[in-house]
């Protein structure tokens, strides 16, 4: 349905790499659901989980010496902004399993957040290179708001799906809903194919 | 973050498009104009719920946002949506400057499971709200208006000035019912004009001499604002020993 007088801003030559309904921000908006909590690295530690059992965990010096990568992606956010060529560096879901000596044991993971956050992505999403857990972002340390120490990073999905604070990965057999899915949203969230909420 | 079981407040049904015709604009405040839509097929929501609207191109360009949906569930088949003017908009803009009575504008809704209020979900209830983070707070205390309820509730509403008090005139007046409900406007670029306000940015004094007025410990709270309101609004409530579950957020992009 054509909008009555509406025609946009004009056109811009990175159209092809922004999804339909969203608009590029030069901006980093911040969204969560409740206060951001200020982790001390002291405090932190992050566990990798094969249904309730935990099978690794690291402090914040055992996980900074894990190899780091640095990724540049777009990423997308639901609520219709897009942030063209972020620079975050981390660890990559292949080498997190690999310090830890398994291969993705089920097809689905749930990742946790210290503040009772939980999203759900597919294993097959996390690996390849495609998802870290980021401790950078354009080479400064994760700030709080943008869920540092450390968040969950999968560019490829919408931003819901990079949990912020995240403290485990949690694989499980079957896809289970996480914080937002339970609450309407899409339970995989493809920006290209606009899987915004259940049923999209 | 609070940790509720799971809600399912929109139904796990696709959420269509439709279109939806501007009954009535009313002007807010300078920068602020309320829309009120004829929804084709009205829908039931909760308090602090939004919608997306959606705007097309006769190239097919599409520009979304959402919007807070500022009436309360009480009035279904109409809904009132207080959009800001932003000058690097796209769409608010266009609300402000071309959208007239009689268009029709996509929409669909209602979207959000959390930052969400019920009057079965009592009270005491406490809002914060910064500049036109005003609009799903206002959707609750509609509600709490329409139920006749009578829960202490407490709404801080921070604004660069008096005149840009979104709803300024009908809070008063709930105010004016003297029913539970306490009212503390802030303004930061003005002085404060009534007795118990404040001229300042939120703080932890503030909040921990506002929340005193309130009876009974808090059981439900929301902030809704900029980034910025929100962090330091949010930070505040935690100083003065409110358990972050309780907290509820919600933040206008920057």
């Amino acid at each position: 349905m054509v909008t009555r007088g509406f025609s946009g801003r004009p056109r811009q030559g990175s159209a092809d790499r922004v999804p339909p309904g969203q608009t590029p921000t030069d901006d980093f908006p911040v969204l969560s659901a409740g206060p951001t909590p200020h982790i001390a690295t002291t405090d932190w530690a992050f566990a990798l989980k094969v249904g309730p059992k935990p099978i690794a965990r690291w402090s914040w010096a055992e996980f900074n010496a894990l190899p780091q990568t640095t990724l540049t992606r777009d990423i997308h956010c639901v609520t219709q902004w897009s942030k063209l060529d972020t620079r975050w560096r981390g660890v990559t879901i292949d080498d997190l399993l690999a310090a830890a000596g398994v291969a993705a044991p089920t097809g689905y993971a749930l990742a946790h957040s210290f503040d009772g956050y939980s999203t759900n992505v597919p294993s097959a999403d996390l690996l390849g290179g495609k998802a870290m857990i980021a401790l950078a972002y354009d080479d400064a340390p994760l700030a709080a708001p943008h869920g540092g120490p450390a968040r969950l990073l999968v560019p490829h999905l919408y931003f819901w799906k990079s949990a912020k604070w995240v403290n485990a990965l949690q694989f499980t057999q079957r896809d289970e809903a996480g914080f937002w899915e339970l609450r309407g949203y899409h339970m995989y969230g493809d920006p290209w194919r606009e899987q915004r909420f259940s049923g999209d | 973050m609070a940790t509720d079981g799971p809600r399912f407040a929109i139904a796990p049904t696709k959420l269509l498009w439709q279109p939806a015709k501007i009954g009535a604009i009313a002007l807010q405040t300078p920068r602020v104009k309320s829309f009120f839509f004829d929804l084709a097929q009205p829908f039931a929501f909760q308090a602090g719920q939004h919608v997306d609207v959606r705007l097309t191109a006769p190239d097919g360009y599409q520009a979304q946002r959402s919007y807070s949906i500022a009436s309360a569930p009480a009035t279904a088949g109409v809904i009132e949506l207080a959009v800001e003017r932003l000058e690097e908009g796209e769409v608010s803009p266009f609300f402000h400057d071309v959208a007239v009575v009689g268009d029709s504008i996509e929409l669909r809704g209602p979207i959000g499971g959390h930052f969400v209020w019920s009057v079965a979900d009592g009270g005491p209830l406490l809002l914060f709200g910064g500049g036109s983070g005003i609009v799903p707070l206002m959707s609750m205390l509609r509600e709490r208006a329409a139920c006749r309820a009578t829960l202490p509730t407490l709404l801080l509403y921070s604004a660069r000035a008096w005149d840009d008090l979104i709803f300024r005139d009908e809070l008063l007046a709930l105010q004016d019912r003297h029913d539970g409900f306490e009212l503390v406007f802030v303004l930061t670029r003005e002085p404060a004009r009534r007795e118990r306000d404040y001229a300042r940015r939120v703080d932890a004094a503030m909040l921990a001499e506002t929340l005193a007025r309130v009876d009974g410990s808090a059981r439900h709270a929301f902030v809704c604002g900029s980034n910025a309101f929100v962090e330091a609004a949010a930070d505040a409530l935690l100083q003065t020993g409110l358990g972050a579950a309780l907290i509820r957020t919600e933040r206008y992009g920057q």
